[in-house]
């Protein structure tokens, strides 16, 4: 699998996961820039990487503007034909404003930046310990959706504690049910806040980053 | 002709607005603790070059839910000023 890393103007995490794919996951990776359409050189057994950061400054609402950037055109049609696409932190914003994820991602409930270390699980038994720095990643839907997304399988992170309990003790930023990730009903396309590439390298003191993108099938 | 429109966008009625909680605490400090509640939104003007008011409008109306706001957390209210 080979990747792609789309550089938005405010991306500020795709250095990162341009390292982290290349020299941690050993992967052949590269870069896309926001102004470009072509992605001829990937293909569907490949994957788009939306990184982290505050594209277009965040203006309007987060990863509203980056939606109509002649590269998400490409990222858009490349996951309808079923590549895979990830997209992290402002990433994942950037998705659900496109309608390739359901949902949104509104301000944390304490009204704060948060940078820290959580616990997610994607099954209430595996912990991995990500970081997280966001100040808009309370995930939010009705509780149609909700109902729905849970049904389909489609929540594939959340916050819980060291031990896997997912309650509103270890909800860092009042997610609906402490949703961290989700993916659309098709499986290929992924969204989460906590931030994988942060966490990929001996160097770093965490390689949990790595199980998130082995459990996500990019590997 | 040019047609000035006035977009309100505001979140949601029933979603937590953190910016509107942080600013009622900011009224309660200043004394002022009669206010029961803040919510805060966006005011957006356009200069819409149409055929017709109705035209205008219904740009408005496609750039609102397209981009100016997002209807899973917000709702738009639009009003032509001349």
């Amino acid at each position: 699998m080979k990747f792609g890393v789309v550089v938005f103007p405010g991306s500020n995490c795709d250095r990162d996961m341009l390292d982290a794919i290349q020299y941690d996951l050993n992967k052949e990776v590269v870069t896309l820039w926001h102004k470009d359409k072509d992605i001829s050189m990937l293909s569907t057994n490949d994957c788009i990487v939306l990184p982290g950061g505050f594209s277009y400054g965040d203006y309007l609402r987060c990863g509203a503007i980056a939606r109509f950037s002649p590269m998400m055109q490409s990222v858009i049609d490349f996951a309808n034909k079923g590549g895979k696409v990830l997209g992290v932190c402002n990433g994942f914003q950037i998705l659900c404003e496109s309608h390739l994820l359901p949902g949104v991602l509104l301000q944390n409930a304490n009204q704060q930046f948060i940078c820290k270390n959580v616990n997610i699980t994607a099954d209430g038994k595996d912990v991995l310990k990500i970081p997280i720095a966001h100040g808009e990643g309370r995930f939010y839907a009705d509780d149609a959706l909700l109902d729905e997304l849970e049904a389909n399988n489609q929540v594939i992170f959340r916050y819980c504690s060291e031990q896997g309990f997912t309650d509103q003790f270890c909800n860092p930023n009042g997610a609906c049910r402490n949703i961290a990730g989700i993916k659309n009903k098709a499986g290929n396309v992924f969204g989460m806040m906590p931030h994988p590439e942060r966490a990929t390298s001996g160097a770093l003191g965490n390689l949990d980053g790595r199980k998130v993108f082995e459990l996500l099938g990019l590997n | 002709m040019t047609y000035n429109v006035q977009i309100k966008v505001m979140p949601l009625k029933d979603l937590l607005d953190p910016q509107g909680k942080a600013v009622l605490g900011g009224l309660k400090n200043l004394g002022i603790d009669k206010v029961a509640d803040v919510r805060i939104g966006k005011h957006i003007t356009l200069q819409v070059d149409a055929a017709s008011e109705d035209e205008a409008k219904q740009l408005a109306e496609e750039a609102s839910k397209k981009l100016l706001a997002n209807p899973v957390m917000e709702f738009y209210e639009i009003e032509m000023v001349n």
